[in-house]
């Protein structure tokens, strides 16, 4: 490397490290966020398990919880709904 | 055997239907009796780009509705033999496409003995693009140095290993980066993402980089892909994209910046 761009290289940035750190971080992102997406099915699913308990017991949406969890080689469908207390 | 290969990218305008072009064209011309179908339905350009826009009379959803037959719509180049092109259509959506009659016409030009199916994609990830890569036994995935066209890459490649039709079966599609609209010079300085960057970023095996060149507007000004013009670098790096899929070991070319030396640096360097 000659000595003229020694100093032009430490004058301007190097915005092609940036690219790749940026890119590195941002990708690492999207595919964790994409692992732990829920499936496409599961608001319907909520809804429709709440119209059945419905049926049988007056519950609030905030009250069912739908949550599929991703296991190395199983899913798991985990399913907790809070009745109302009893009077 | 044949085979179906998708080019697709997900980021518009990084040059799917010139590689795919190039690609067909050098596949052809090595004696491999190939078919390339524009699946940009509604913004066909690949006629222009391969110079056959004058000849379409019907096109690839005329087929599929059964208004013409496979035969009538694909146009035989007359420069290459063994290639053959089958145009988008102008007129209709990407709606027109449907997975049965996307299936029947792979199939008839299977049954015709296409060796090679090459599909043009869109850009973005909606319906043509997926139909365009959901058939694909291998992918070449064409991307720039440059941020936002590797993030689009990335994507494309998570919708290959989930939605296409060998991922659905448990199989996986064979994926190649293709690198286009590259800068020795710029990377060297610092100012564009390397190669080596982008494979590591992806971690999708390299097949070819392709320099930034003047020849490749030169070539589709005249509708001639570029691979068919032997003197340019872009040519040469396309014809060496196609030796490598044919299973050659061929080394990169073109990635080097120049020696350009000025008197100073000759002095200090």
């Amino acid at each position: 490397m000659g000595l003229f761009s020694f100093f032009k290289q430490n004058k301007k940035k190097n915005t092609a490290n940036l690219a790749k750190e940026r890119l590195q971080i941002l990708i690492a992102h999207e595919h964790a966020d994409k692992s732990r997406q829920a499936p496409d099915y599961l608001p319907k699913l909520k809804d429709e398990i709440l119209q059945v308990i419905r049926k049988y017991v007056q519950v609030n949406e905030k009250d069912v919880n739908v949550n599929v969890e991703k296991g190395s080689d199983y899913d798991v469908l985990e399913l907790n709904i809070t009745l109302p207390e009893s009077r | 055997m044949s085979k179906v290969i998708v080019v697709t990218s997900g980021k518009g305008g990084v040059g799917k239907t010139t590689s795919s072009a190039a690609f067909a064209s050098g596949l052809a011309d090595r004696g491999h009796k190939t078919a390339v179908i524009d699946f940009d339905v509604g913004l066909r350009n690949l006629d222009l780009i391969m110079g056959v826009e004058r000849r379409v009379v019907y096109d690839f959803v005329n087929v599929i509705n059964g208004e013409s037959t496979l035969k009538q719509a694909l146009i035989k180049d007359k420069r290459v033999d063994n290639l053959y092109i089958l145009p988008a259509s102008q007129t209709r959506d990407k709606e027109a496409l449907s997975k049965e009659g996307v299936a029947s016409v792979i199939n008839e030009l299977k049954e015709d003995g296409f060796e090679y199916i090459v599909c043009d994609s869109p850009a973005g990830i909606e319906k043509g693009a997926f139909m365009a890569l959901y058939f694909a036994d291998e992918a070449i995935v064409v991307t720039n140095p440059e941020v936002s066209s590797v993030r689009d890459s990335d994507r494309i490649l998570g919708i290959l290993q989930s939605r296409s039709k060998a991922a659905e079966e448990g199989r996986s599609v064979k994926e190649h980066l293709l690198i286009t609209r590259y800068s020795p010079d710029r990377v060297e300085d610092g100012d564009m993402l390397g190669m080596d960057d982008i494979v590591e970023i992806l971690s999708v095996p390299l097949i070819g980089v392709i320099p930034e060149s003047e020849s490749v507007l030169q070539a589709s000004n005249s509708g001639n892909p570029v691979i068919l013009d032997k003197e340019s670098k872009a040519g040469q790096a396309y014809m060496d994209v196609v030796s490598r899929f044919l299973g050659e070991n061929v080394p990169l070319r073109f990635i080097k910046a120049e020696e350009k030396k000025g008197f100073f640096k000759k002095l200090f360097g």
